[in-house]
């Protein structure tokens, strides 16, 4: 008897994938996640979070008024890079850096000019950032030096003294030439949603059954459990893959991210990633069988090692060394640096392998914790 | 009425606390993320690894090497002896930032003549690139400004200080951040799933028949809300300043006045998904659809001036954008009063209109 209801059957497979398709359809919170989150997550990477400081707010406290400072004024008003505020009174822009409106102060001291005359001395100027935003002070302190020197390099031009920089450094970007993030930043991106979408829908799903006594109800008819496991992943998983492609072509044709890589590969990254996902979900909601835990669970991990262990935002080299052995552990990094690599550089076989094999280790480790869980409660 | 309100209030408190998976849902995410958070959350460079192609060999470019490898900005470096070796480093993300050194840079150098540095960066990771480039710049810069000693032109010198941040550590940046972000997460979690709870498991039905006035029960749904996240906001506060020893400059009364006016507008969100929510997995999704675009928007995650010119406007009805700025202000800058109302009453504006938006959908809910 037992060996005959543990028979593999596709009849009752596509009966119960079809069950699941149709609750799919009829639940909004799935289209919620599947559709509308993406959409608003692309959104926000592809225009709210930009790390591209291309007008950085700068006060100008000029101290003193000679054609030398009103001269370095206006050539800090024509750069692109900065939105100059200037003013006589340094305490007043002191106050604005309080507030939070300028991001980094410059400073032309009262003998300015003098000194700047002077042969043999050399003339002071002051840069103060606004450290409590370090990223921005970083780049407003290196925006203004870089001004003040090209100043300095067209008055040496003007007044026919010689200055030879010695080196001359060439760069160039490669991959990402004009150097926007949102070019990374959606990629990395798509690893939150999928995260989403394999473990938090899953999660949410599967307990929900456990929790309303359908899923006994299942186990009672004459499905096999492997029957029961596919059921549920099959449906969540052409629910992920329709998901990716939707957000690829939204990335590629509303945010122009480049795809350099192949579809292929992005195909193979993403069915290995979300095999995984669906398989921490469904291990997740089994052990659990309560909605609030497993999703408590699926944000602690998945969606919080998808956002802060994966580098999508944040560098991990700049990590202390045990949360870098850790970002080791989670999926997400994995696929994040394939997803950035098959958009921005291509397929870079390396890299595209290497991940795929570690993402098909995390779902076969998933799927066997989640197979021994389910034969447990069998049993 | 006044007792009536008091007995929910405890109610509520009983029941958000006397839940264990509550009371996980309370300590533990503040506790993980304030110490993976605070590690992780950074957009610091460091341990750079930098790959070089040597073509000249000679004594400047020698030195710049070393000079390189001595910082601490840089972690390993790796030597190329090919084009394709560079390339492979870059495509293969082992290193972020590679130097190519020309067959004649230090006769050139030597010479007086422009030596050309080649530097290519990995794009994938701009925002890091920029910054490591910057860190190069900075090596070449010190070594040529030692090697040309005369000169008659126009010299300056340029001083640069950070200000309430010295050593521009990001931590500082951080956990202030953090502390705001936390109380919005608790706040929403117990304002949120405490209606979509009560209609689960039937007892809604049962507040509904008792003698409260739905401002009533809004009221004592609230307030246990308000409590519990003061209290966690403090607690959070306390171990920046006394485990981390972030500084803490400014005035107490007018943080909390701020903090407080912040927690009731968020409640009057969470207390509208409440209304709207059936079951507590729908309010769970409303918390995160008002999470990240919260959170995002702020201006914690990149500068709001970053954002294009038509969606800035939308931050202005982003209660976290405001209470960022009191927050770092209060730590950091010795804010002053002043300026911490400034960013005070839009917040109150924000509260009066979500908490009239929660009255009207919860009343349209009982209805």
């Amino acid at each position: 008897m037992k060996q005959k209801t543990l028979r593999f059957s596709f009849r009752r497979l596509g009966a119960l994938v079809r069950k699941e398709l149709i609750q799919i359809v009829n639940d909004p919170s799935s289209i919620l996640i599947a559709f509308i989150l993406p959409v608003m997550l692309l959104f926000l990477f592809g225009y709210a979070v930009s790390l591209d400081s291309t007008r950085v707010r700068v006060g100008v406290a000029l101290e003193e008024r000679t054609p030398e400072s009103e001269n370095l004024l206006t050539t800090l008003r024509n750069s692109k890079y900065l939105d100059v505020t200037a003013s006589f009174d340094r305490g007043f822009l002191e106050r604005e850096m309080v507030a939070g409106r300028l991001r980094a102060l410059l400073v032309v001291p009262i003998d300015f000019s003098r000194r700047l005359h002077s042969p043999g001395s050399s003339a002071p100027l002051q840069i103060i950032g606004d450290g409590s935003e370090p990223n921005t002070a970083a780049f407003a302190e290196a925006y203004l030096e870089s001004v003040v020197s090209l100043w300095l390099q067209q008055r040496g031009l003007e007044t026919g003294a010689q200055m030879n920089s010695l080196i001359d450094v060439e760069t160039r970007n490669w991959f990402n030439p004009s150097l926007e993030s949102k070019n990374y930043l959606i990629p990395g991106s798509i690893a939150i949603i999928m995260t989403m979408i394999g473990t938090l829908l899953t999660a949410l799903v599967v307990a929900r059954e456990w929790e309303r006594g359908t899923m006994e109800a299942l186990m009672a008819t004459p499905v096999a459990i492997q029957e029961l496991v596919l059921g549920k992943l099959i449906p969540y998983f052409l629910l992920g893959l329709g998901s990716m492609l939707f957000c690829t072509v939204v990335a590629v044709f509303i945010f122009h991210t480049p795809l350099r890589g192949s579809i292929f590969s992005l195909f193979l990254v993403t069915s290995l990633f979300l095999a995984g996902g669906l398989g921490l979900g469904l291990w997740v909601s089994t052990l659990s069988k309560s909605q609030f835990v497993a999703g408590q669970f699926a944000i602690i991990l998945g969606f919080l090692p998808g956002f802060q262990l994966s580098g999508f935002l944040f560098e991990i080299s700049s990590m202390p060394k045990i949360i870098q052995f850790l970002t080791w552990l989670f999926p997400a990094r994995y696929f994040v640096q394939a997803l950035q690599t098959i958009f921005l550089a291509g397929d870079v076989w390396r890299i595209v392998l290497f991940n795929s094999l570690v993402l098909a280790g995390f779902a076969t480790l998933f799927f066997i914790l989640t197979a021994r869980v389910t034969h447990k409660r069998l049993a | 009425m006044w007792l009536r309100i008091i007995t929910l209030i405890q109610k509520e408190v009983l029941a958000v606390l006397r839940d264990p998976r509550n009371r996980m849902a309370l300590v533990l995410p503040p506790i993980l993320q304030l110490f993976l958070f605070s590690f992780t959350g950074t957009l610091e460079v460091k341990h750079v690894a930098l790959g070089i192609w040597n073509q000249d060999y000679g004594q400047v470019s020698n030195e710049l090497i070393q000079r390189l490898g001595a910082s601490p900005n840089f972690g390993h470096v790796e030597f190329a002896h090919s084009r394709q070796e560079l390339q492979q480093m870059i495509d293969e993300q082992r290193v972020m930032l590679t130097i190519t050194f020309l067959p004649d840079f230090s006769r050139k150098f030597s010479e007086d003549t422009t030596a050309p540095l080649q530097m290519i960066a990995d794009g994938r990771k701009s925002n890091s690139a920029q910054i490591a480039q910057g860190y190069v710049s900075q090596v070449v810069n010190q070594f040529v400004s030692e090697q040309t000693t005369t000169s008659n032109a126009p010299n300056v010198q340029v001083v640069q200080r950070t200000w309430f941040n010295p050593n521009l550590d990001y931590i500082w940046f951080t956990l202030p951040s953090l502390a705001v972000m936390i109380t919005l997460q608790i706040c929403l979690n117990v304002t949120a799933m405490s209606v979509a709870r009560e209609r689960e498991m039937g007892t809604f039905e049962q507040l509904l028949v008792s003698p409260m006035q739905p401002l009533e029960i809004m009221t004592g749904k609230s307030i246990p809300a308000l409590i519990l996240a003061l209290m966690e906001v403090t607690v959070f506060i306390l171990i920046t300043v006394f485990i981390f020893r972030i500084p803490f400059h400014g005035s107490v009364p007018f943080l909390y006045l701020s903090l407080t006016v912040f927690i009731i507008s968020m409640i009057g969100i969470g207390l509208s998904i409440s209304s709207i929510a059936l079951t507590q997995q729908q309010a769970m999704l409303g918390i995160m659809t008002t999470l990240l675009p919260a959170t995002l928007l702020s201006g914690y995650a990149a500068p709001i001036e970053n954002m294009p010119g038509w969606l800035q406007p939308l931050t202005y009805a982003d209660p976290l954008r405001y209470i960022m700025v009191v927050i770092k202000g209060v730590f950091l800058k010795d804010m002053p009063p002043l300026e911490i109302l400034n960013n005070t009453w839009p917040m109150a504006i924000i509260a009066v209109f979500t908490l009239s938006l929660a009255t009207y959908l919860f009343r349209r809910r009982l209805s």
